[in-house]
């Protein structure tokens, strides 16, 4: 069965269920509540399984909250994003998973291209801008980060930061930069370049990152060697510096974050998404759980937890302490990420990786 | 024990020797052969993945100059720490069972429970503690201190064990104690060396988590970013295949140098050899054990104190804590169980039975340990859900999969234990009448029941603290110590994380006693020992 029908074909008899209950409804309910009891009925008590690769305390109190609106209840499977990826590229139309929830775009392109995603209900992609969601209609998203500079402080001058990714490559940078190129989140910031500044350049750009920096394994340990000392900067998701100064209080953060300006190629915001399974046995619940997530009390979740992400919904609010989103830069778009692998391979190329 | 032990038939004589060594062959071949297929199935799964990759894409992929480097560096690598191992490894074991040290049993725990350290915690405290601690050398240092015990403790099993008549006949005829030491004692423990420094070398052809953070590169990370940048199970499994043929070579190796070391002890009940005098010697001995266990457990648990105490984050363990530790406990000794009970009929057939293809079949068991863990774990994923799909991503297959990765552990502690059980025993037992599976219970399994122990041991200690697997295996809901650590980690909330890492190496403590006092047999008496 093709990816488009049974989605569609299940919220149709949802919604023929609901009309015909509205319809012969002699104790007196409103429509609206006729409605909400239909679908309750019809899908409270399901099971469905979410594969996520997004902070787990979070994504816990997410699923609590939709549990208890909807009665639908969620087994949540938390891990590495392209290790959940490998897994359900592994499981094929055997996959348990009902709901893959990712961090970066790609990881959700990877399995949309093998056709094992299914189509997101229109009034979900609604509910959040068009550009924040895969251009195919075969995940939506939930909510953003925007890539910046975490530069040290203390031992006497602060760092400067560059006014442009671009000029990370400059001599001048040379030992004293970090980055985590085997990040999921750096190769959208490549892909930037590349769209921005075309191959050469790029190629040019990371020479000179890989003769500047110190290569780290994850933002977590770039961000703590930056807080250290170690290196006197390096660009990372804008959360890391937050959830870091949490963990380590204003006395034991020594950095500050600087966002790239408007239109630097550093200054992409990322989405994260949520996608329904093709194969999965709860189309249905899957999709109730996608519209949930771009609703305004899950983005509220988003928006009020430590994870320190964006919520995509007009007009909820992020952290006070976060500039606003459309201050930062525009959204990376989806296609031109695509499965990352011309990052992978630039990467490769110059070095940064195997 | 009523065995006929006060005899000792040298293996010349025949006594009943081809019958009963075809009948039980014909037992143990079909079973150790099954074994060994499952637990070969991820070498498998990684042909036939990349066997998808075209010629192209294999010439690309293996043709790039960097490739040279990562070889170069992987190889290099696992010089040094095998050889840092083994060095490490026997000397910790000749102090701690064959002389005057004192407080021995206290020293053998210590030394053993580095392996309780997950290698995720140790390669964050290095690298959060010491920044210049990187590249080659920090990767020398750091995974030395993490898998001297790998050799350390089969090697301190059969000093144990072993008998010291043949010790005592070498200094009585005049060698003096070093060269009693290289000629006597060496020999008699080499199979339980040479399987210990395959354990760490095949190990470091697989690590991954541990170079990531040190910032070193080997063939094992390049497949890890082949998965996590590419999603491209074709071009890792062609990666992977490099490491297995490297694993091949290694084992190989090992095969020969086992061969050259096929040593048994004649004598079933062994009288525990005197202890060598340290006299001034003491000191610097001791001195030498506390900076080991200094450096590869003082290190962790430092870090793990520190967080404890500034995390912002810690917290009093959550009721979640309960949870995760029986669900640890359990899964590690369902694993080191079922991995033990299938690693006897492997080392029999590949010990007892010494032909050619016995020898394979036993040499094939190890080369998963040389596979990186997520390719292990997207292995059972593959065979589970296309052949075993009511059991995926329930207990039994996070057990299987700790058994696939473990089982190399269990087979080198089973097969050291054999090593020291004379044929001429079971080949006496089997001329008095005793049926060939009578003689397994009753002679050769008790004989082995202590290196039985130590593999249980050695393979539940490791599974407690897996992380790749357990992440893409365990059934969903489920959390153990190592998910919760690497939860809090990742959200940066270390001093959440914290009480994880610490329960997890609390848990192993017991293990480790288990492994040192009952597992490798009672404490012996030993003239002029001070505990």
């Amino acid at each position: 069965m093709p990816g488009t029908v049974r989605p569609l074909a299940a919220l149709s008899l949802l919604a023929a269920c609901a009309l015909a209950l509205t319809g012969c409804g002699s104790s007196g309910g409103s429509a609206d509540s006729a409605s909400t009891a239909a679908s309750g009925a019809a899908l409270a008590g399901q099971t469905i399984t979410v594969y996520s690769g997004q902070h787990e305390q979070t994504v816990k109190a997410l699923t609590e909250d939709f549990t208890k609106r909807t009665g639908i209840k969620v087994e949540l499977r938390s891990g590495d994003e392209a290790e959940l990826a490998n897994q359900i590229l592994q499981e094929g139309d055997a996959s348990p998973a009902d709901v893959f929830y990712a961090e970066n775009p790609p990881a959700l392109t990877v399995l949309g291209d093998k056709g094992l995603l299914a189509k997101v209900a229109p009034d979900t992609l609604k509910s959040v801008p068009a550009a924040d969601s895969s251009g195919k209609g075969d995940w939506v998203g939930i909510s953003a980060r925007t890539s910046a500079f975490l530069a040290a402080t203390g031992k006497g001058a602060d760092t400067a930061p560059p006014a442009s990714v671009l000029d990370l490559a400059k001599p001048e940078w040379k030992g004293r930069l970090g980055i985590a190129p085997s990040e999921t989140d750096f190769a959208p910031v490549v892909t930037q370049v590349l769209k921005a500044k075309g191959e050469d350049a790029t190629k040019q750009w990371l020479k000179g990152l890989k003769d500047n920096a110190k290569v780290y394994d994850s933002n977590e340990t770039l961000s703590a060697a930056i807080n250290s000392g170690e290196v006197e900067g390096g660009v990372i998701d804008h959360y890391y510096f937050y959830r870091m100064r949490d963990e380590k209080g204003a006395a034991g953060t020594h950095a500050t974050l600087h966002y790239f300006p408007k239109g630097d190629p550093g200054s992409l915001v990322d989405v994260s998404g949520a996608a329904v399974l093709q194969h999965g046995k709860h189309q249905a619940a899957a999709q109730a759980f996608l519209g949930y997530l771009a609703s305004a009390p899950a983005q509220t979740v988003i928006a009020d937890s430590a994870s320190y992400e964006y919520p995509l919904v007009t007009g909820v609010q992020g952290k006070p302490e976060l500039p606003a989103l459309d201050t930062i830069g525009t959204v990376a778009d989806p296609a031109q990420l695509g499965d990352g692998k011309q990052a992978l391979g630039l990467l490769q190329d110059a070095g940064l990786l195997q | 024990m009523t065995t006929p032990t006060r005899t000792t038939p040298t293996r010349t004589i025949p006594v009943g020797g081809p019958r009963w060594r075809w009948r039980a062959a014909g037992l143990l071949a079909p079973v150790a052969v099954a074994v060994v297929a499952v637990v070969a199935s991820p070498l498998g799964f990684v042909i036939a993945q990349a066997a998808q990759a075209g010629w192209e894409q294999t010439r690309r992929l293996l043709g790039r100059p960097l490739i040279a480097t990562l070889l170069w560096h992987t190889l290099s690598l696992a010089a040094a720490v095998t050889l840092a191992t083994a060095v490490l490894g026997f000397g910790a074991a000749y102090l701690v069972e064959r002389t005057t040290l004192p407080g021995r049993r206290a020293w053998t725990v210590a030394l053993a429970l580095p392996l309780a350290v997950p290698e995720f915690v140790r390669g964050y405290s290095w690298v959060s503690l010491f920044r210049s601690v990187h590249g080659y050398w920090g990767a020398v240092l750091v995974m030395t201190c993490s898998l001297y015990p790998l050799v350390f403790l089969p090697v301190a099993a059969a000093l144990r064990h072993g008998d010291a008549a043949a010790e005592e006949v070498s200094r009585s005829l005049g060698r003096g104690r070093l060269a009693t030491l290289w000629r006597v004692t060496l020999p008699l423990t080499r199979p339980a060396l040479a399987g210990g420094v395959l354990l760490v070398s095949l190990y470091l052809l697989g690590e991954y988590g541990a170079f990531a953070m040190l910032r070193y590169t080997t063939f094992a990370t390049a497949v890890f970013t082949q998965y996590k940048l590419g999603f491209d199970a074709a071009s890792a499994s062609l990666l992977t295949l490099v490491l297995v043929a490297l694993a091949l070579l290694l084992v190989t190796l090992e095969a020969w140098a086992g061969r050259q070391a096929r040593v048994t002890r004649h004598g079933a009940l062994a009288r525990p050899a005197p202890p060598v005098r340290l006299g001034g010697w003491t000191v610097p001995a001791l001195l030498a054990l506390a900076a080991l266990v200094g450096v590869s457990l003082g290190v962790p648990l430092y870090a793990l104190a520190y967080w404890l105490i500034k995390g912002s984050s810690t917290t009093l363990p959550s009721a979640s804590v309960l949870g995760a530790t029986l669900a640890t406990l359990g899964y590690a000794l369902g694993a080191a169980l079922v991995a033990t009970l299938a690693a006897v009929p492997v080392a029999l057939y590949g010990w007892r039975r010494g032909t050619r293809p016995a020898r394979a079949v036993e040499r094939i068991a190890y080369l998963t340990r040389a596979l990186p863990g997520i390719a292990v774990a997207l292995s059972v994923v593959f065979f589970a859900v296309r052949w075993a799909r009511p059991l995926y991503q329930q207990p039994p297959m996070l057990v299987l999969g700790y058994v696939l990765l473990f089982f190399p552990l269990a087979l080198t502690a089973v097969r050291a234990a054999l090593a020291q059980v004379p044929p001429g025993v079971e080949e006496a037992a089997r001329s008095l009448g005793t049926r060939p599976l009578a003689v397994l219970g009753r002679i050769t399994l008790p004989l082995v029941l202590p290196g039985l122990g130590a593999a249980v041991a050695m393979v539940g200690l490791t599974a407690s603290t897996e992380l790749t697997a357990t992440l893409l295996l365990r059934p969903t809901g489920t959390q153990t110590l190592a998910t919760q650590f690497w939860v809090y980690t990742s959200g940066l909330a270390y001093g959440a994380a914290a009480p994880y890492a610490a329960l997890m190496v609390a848990l192993s403590v017991p293990s480790v006693l288990l492994l040192t006092r009952r597992t490798m047999g009672p404490a012996l008496d030993r003239p002029g020992e001070n505990q």
